[in-house]
């Protein structure tokens, strides 16, 4: 029922997450102008800004327009029709129905700006202090929300007009007060968020008091989902109001939709279009709002993707930590150009996103490469060069929005996207995927289910791809674990992920990957979310493995550092494109491409460049 | 597991104290004039009085608080002020009629919304844009006035059911079903607009994590990610709005059952505050804060046993 908290309570997370990530400080007026440039290029935002304008001015003209007092009564004419002096006819006892409609309006708006009025009074305060200082007084306040949201709104306000007679301002005062949480909950989010933020601590240390933080970085970012927020609440209060009235318990000389929609229901076998108005009245100022509140968020999350790609396409392998790079290595294995058949063939692939304008942005750009079974091909590129992209397009695992915009892979010979295929063909991946394909993820936490056990994850795969019994499975889990360099395997496989550490989660998620013993692994940037002591371990095991299984590996990094140390072969992309493919050994030692040259020689910041390979690789490792 | 459910247990009581302690001095704090509006402006000042000292008004606050709490353990709510009836036999006999529809409409809307939300999350497409403006839809027209239109459409044009539904005793149970079904739509159509919309952001989110992507890669079928991790995950979120709408719910079943003219805690409710008679406003609010606090627990409970995390903490 619209008369809870639930709406504008459940709305309160999303937009407190949105501003989140985009919270920069200085940019603060710039957000704001596009987003209400973008409000006003979504029609619905149109539609809802100029029906909310339409009845704040009918509501603010209400003593002008209004032919009739609210409350005079002719009781010659009761019920009429529509004519010339009532234009909306008249109610039971005579009342003018467009004289009452407006007034009605007036008290509706006031009241619902009371109610947002208060909630913000109480919730913007204390999500600030909660979030910023937190302790104890933030322990305190979560226990008063909790009570406050356990309360159904209308009960309370029943309550309050037990103990205080029928009041439309001392009912939306308390309703205020009960609403308040949502209000507090999203600033505290928010300020939670932005208060260990660089540019915050910047602020602190350049000696700004904790007030002119609060008023300059934090209010910038709560501001838009507040307005969102008040759209959803002044809904709400609208709806609770009249809901009150409509029960016959507010204030018997005021005109208000309620009390009009209770006295149209009353006599709904005389004149049933007195019902109308009213309802009417209410779907389009609540509409209105649930509406201008829903396109401001789109506006606001529009934004937030822009900002985020831009920020995504910044270069990021400058500040790349150096890797471990081994003082011995095999030597590589010469690549026989044009064979046939590869386990992996790329040819020219592209991949593209459809834009809002119709056009499709393309992330990947006429790629090709191939890669054999017992070869490392490494993938360098910075942050969105298209690498991962690519590597997903083989594992046939891109988001849905996703198109294929050229090209062809072939795994073992067989097409698994055709030349002229639209999407990749999840009908002949599946049967891939799992048992000859597999894949190593960058984050070990996120990439393992937190509901089930780690020895589950392993096994359950197993069942399925190799059909084999759930035991033999836990046979074949806790041999892997070991494999994996793991002591106890026993209470691992036993372990709920967020029990394990992250280095740890990387082994396990490495042993589900060669699990069913696959003959080609993707792995993407296999070690950046670990430690360097535990990257130095984790690539150990990784060349270990692929040697043992004779398996080919794809390995996606933005670390040249892991290439030198891993790889045979390479391929430099940047911007979607390939730039430069080939042995390590003659990339490294002979880089073509300024590109190239720029990666490594920021990869070895303040370093010569190098002259020959022998000489890095015969430095220290770092780990 | 069992301290778990004592901790969440421990905590309901004390909200229950909590919002029994504020509400009574809420509601008594200008008791000045209850026993004159209950007599009447004919009364003189000693039947004033004498009335005062009668309901006890004449006892410090805190005193008649303690007298109320002491009472209420014993399962004594006291009585109305203005038919005498003791309070708890009043809620006793309509507490019944009022959660029966709140449950079935509260199972419908889980079916539904539960139904509609993973549809709309997992095929995308043309359900999910019905979703959407449902749940606008659902959001822009307030539960009663949805009640308001069906009974002048379906019952009163369309004469389709009845406009007020008034169970006997002996009537079969379909005649219960086809009285009682008008207020459960009225009563469900809000909740299973915005649940669903919740629940198809709920399921998305999770769609879009991380792990699913790898349980993909590792040859596990979408049917069984989406059954036994994806809604697994999603179901805390889909919980917690759930017992959100519920206890809306309680709010909102008071104006329906007004409208349908059902003998349930509505009237009840409204006439006592009408009236300000207040030990049936404060059994009201008891009752309310009872049924939240044990489904808060069910919900804790549930929660603690889909995710191994909550249950350790």
């Amino acid at each position: 029922m619209s008369d809870s908290l639930e709406t504008a309570a459940a709305a309160a997370p999303v937009p407190a997450a949105s501003p989140v990530q985009s919270g920069t400080g200085q940019s603060g007026t710039v957000v704001r102008s596009t987003v209400i440039r973008r409000l006003f290029r979504n029609p619905l935002g149109i539609a809802a800004i100029a029906i909310l304008t339409v009845i704040a001015v009918l509501a603010i003209l209400a003593p002008v327009l209004a032919p009739f007092d609210q409350n005079y009564a002719n009781i010659a004419k009761t019920l009429a029709a529509p004519d010339s002096v009532n234009i909306l006819g008249t109610d039971s006892a005579g009342r003018d129905v467009w004289s009452r409609l407006l007034f009605g309006a007036q008290l509706t708006l006031l009241s619902a700006l009371l109610c947002a009025g208060v909630a913000i009074a109480i919730g913007l305060p204390a999500g600030l202090i909660a979030g910023y200082y937190a302790g104890k007084f933030e322990a305190a306040s979560n226990w008063v929300v909790g009570i406050l949201m356990s309360l159904p709104g209308l009960i309370v306000l029943l309550t309050i007009r037990a103990a205080f007679g029928p009041s439309v301002w001392m009912s939306m005062i308390a309703f205020g007060v009960l609403i308040s949480p949502s209000y507090f909950r999203l600033t505290r989010t928010a300020v939670q968020s932005v208060r260990n933020e660089l540019y915050v601590d910047a602020a602190r240390v350049s000696g700004l008091s904790d007030l002119s933080i609060i008023a300059r970085h934090i209010f910038s970012v709560v501001r838009a989902p507040i307005i969102i927020q008040t759209a959803a609440i002044a809904g709400v209060a609208i709806a609770i109001q009249s809901g009150l009235e409509f029960l016959g318990l507010g204030d018997p000389t005021k005109a208000t939709w309620g009390v009009m929609l209770s006295e149209g229901f009353k006599n709904v076998y005389l004149n049933p279009t007195l019902l109308f108005w009213p309802a009417l009245a209410m779907a389009l100022t609540i509409g209105g709002l649930v509406l201008l509140g829903n396109a401001l968020r789109d506006a606001l999350e529009d934004g937030e993707k822009i900002n985020h790609r831009k920020k995504k396409a910044a270069p990021e392998g400058t500040t790349a930590a150096p890797a471990a790079v081994r003082t011995s290595r095999k030597p590589v294995a010469t690549v026989v150009a044009g064979t046939e058949h590869h386990l992996v063939k790329v040819t020219n692939l592209g991949v593209g996103y459809p834009q809002a304008d119709g056009s499709i942005k393309k992330v990947v750009d006429d790629v090709s490469f191939h890669v054999d079974r017992g070869e490392i091909l490494g993938i360098v590129g910075e942050s969105g060069s298209g690498k991962s992209q690519t590597a997903f397009s083989i594992l046939g695992l891109l988001p849905d929005n996703a198109r294929i915009v050229g090209g062809s892979i072939q795994f073992d010979g067989n097409y698994t996207v055709a030349p002229g295929d639209e999407r990749v063909s999840q009908e002949r991946l599946s049967k891939l995927r799992g048992k000859r394909i597999s894949y190593i993820p960058q984050e070990p936490m996120s990439n393992l289910d937190p509901a089930f056990t780690i020895g589950y994850q392993l096994v359950t795969p197993m069942v399925r791809v190799l059909g084999i019994s759930k035991a033999e499975a836990r046979k074949r889990a806790l041999k892997l674990l070991t494999d994996v360099g793991i002591a106890n395997p026993d209470r691992t496989f036993n372990a709920y992920p967020h029990e394990v550490s992250g280095g740890m989660a990387q082994r396990v998620l490495i042993a589900g990957a060669i699990s069913c013993e696959p003959d080609l692994v993707i792995a993407d940037e296999p070690t950046t979310a670990l430690d360097v002591t535990v990257q130095a371990d984790v690539l150990d095991l990784l060349r270990e493995l692929q040697q043992r299984l004779n398996i080919g590996v794809i390995l996606v990094t933005h670390n040249f550092g892991v290439v030198a140390d891993l790889c045979d072969r390479v391929a430099v992309m940047q911007n979607g494109r390939l730039v430069e493919e080939g042995s390590v050994r003659d990339i490294l030692r002979n880089p073509q491409e300024p590109y190239t040259q720029t990666l490594l020689a920021s990869m070895l910041e303040g370093k010569e460049p190098m002259s020959t390979l022998v000489s890095t690789l015969q430095k220290e490792p770092v780990a | 597991m069992i301290r778990f459910i004592a901790k969440r247990l421990g905590s309901g009581l004390v909200v229950l104290g909590v919002v029994s302690a504020l509400t009574f001095f809420l509601l008594y704090i200008s008791s000045g004039s209850i026993a004159r509006n209950i007599l009447g402006d004919q009364a003189t000042a000693e039947q004033v009085a004498m009335k005062e000292h009668e309901l006890g008004l004449d006892q410090p606050l805190v005193a008649r608080y303690l007298a109320w709490v002491t009472d209420a353990l014993s399962g004594n709510l006291g009585a109305s002020w203005f038919s005498s009836e003791p309070v708890a036999n009043s809620l006793a006999s309509r507490i019944p009629v009022t959660m029966t529809m709140v449950f079935a409409a509260m199972i419908l809307i889980a079916i539904c919304a539960a139904l509609i939300g993973v549809l709309a999350a997992v095929k995308r497409g043309w359900v999910d844009r019905v979703v959407q403006v449902g749940a606008i839809i659902g959001d822009s027209v307030p539960g009663f006035v949805i009640g308001v239109i069906l009974v002048t459409l379906l019952a009163i044009q369309l004469g389709l059911f009845p406009a007020t539904s008034t169970i006997s005793p002996d009537s079969g149970p379909d005649a219960w079903v086809y009285s009682m079904a008008l207020p459960v739509i009225a009563l469900l159509i809000n909740g299973v607009t915005g649940g669903a919309q919740q629940i198809r952001s709920a399921v998305i989110k999770q769609l879009e994590r991380d792990y699913v992507r790898t349980l993909r890669s590792r040859g596990i079928s979408e049917r069984e990610i989406l059954f036994k991790h994806v809604l697994r995950s999603a179901a805390p979120a889909g919980l917690t709005v759930l017992s959100l709408q519920l206890i809306g719910m309680l709010g909102g079943v008071v104006i329906i059952e007004q409208i349908f003219a059902l003998p349930g805690m509505g009237p009840l409710a409204v006439a006592a505050t009408g009236q300000s008679d207040l030990p049936v406003v404060m059994g009201v609010v008891m009752y309310t804060v009872v049924v939240v606090i044990v489904v808060n627990l069910l919900v804790d409970i549930l929660n603690g046993w889909l995710n191994p995390k909550v249950r350790a903490s």
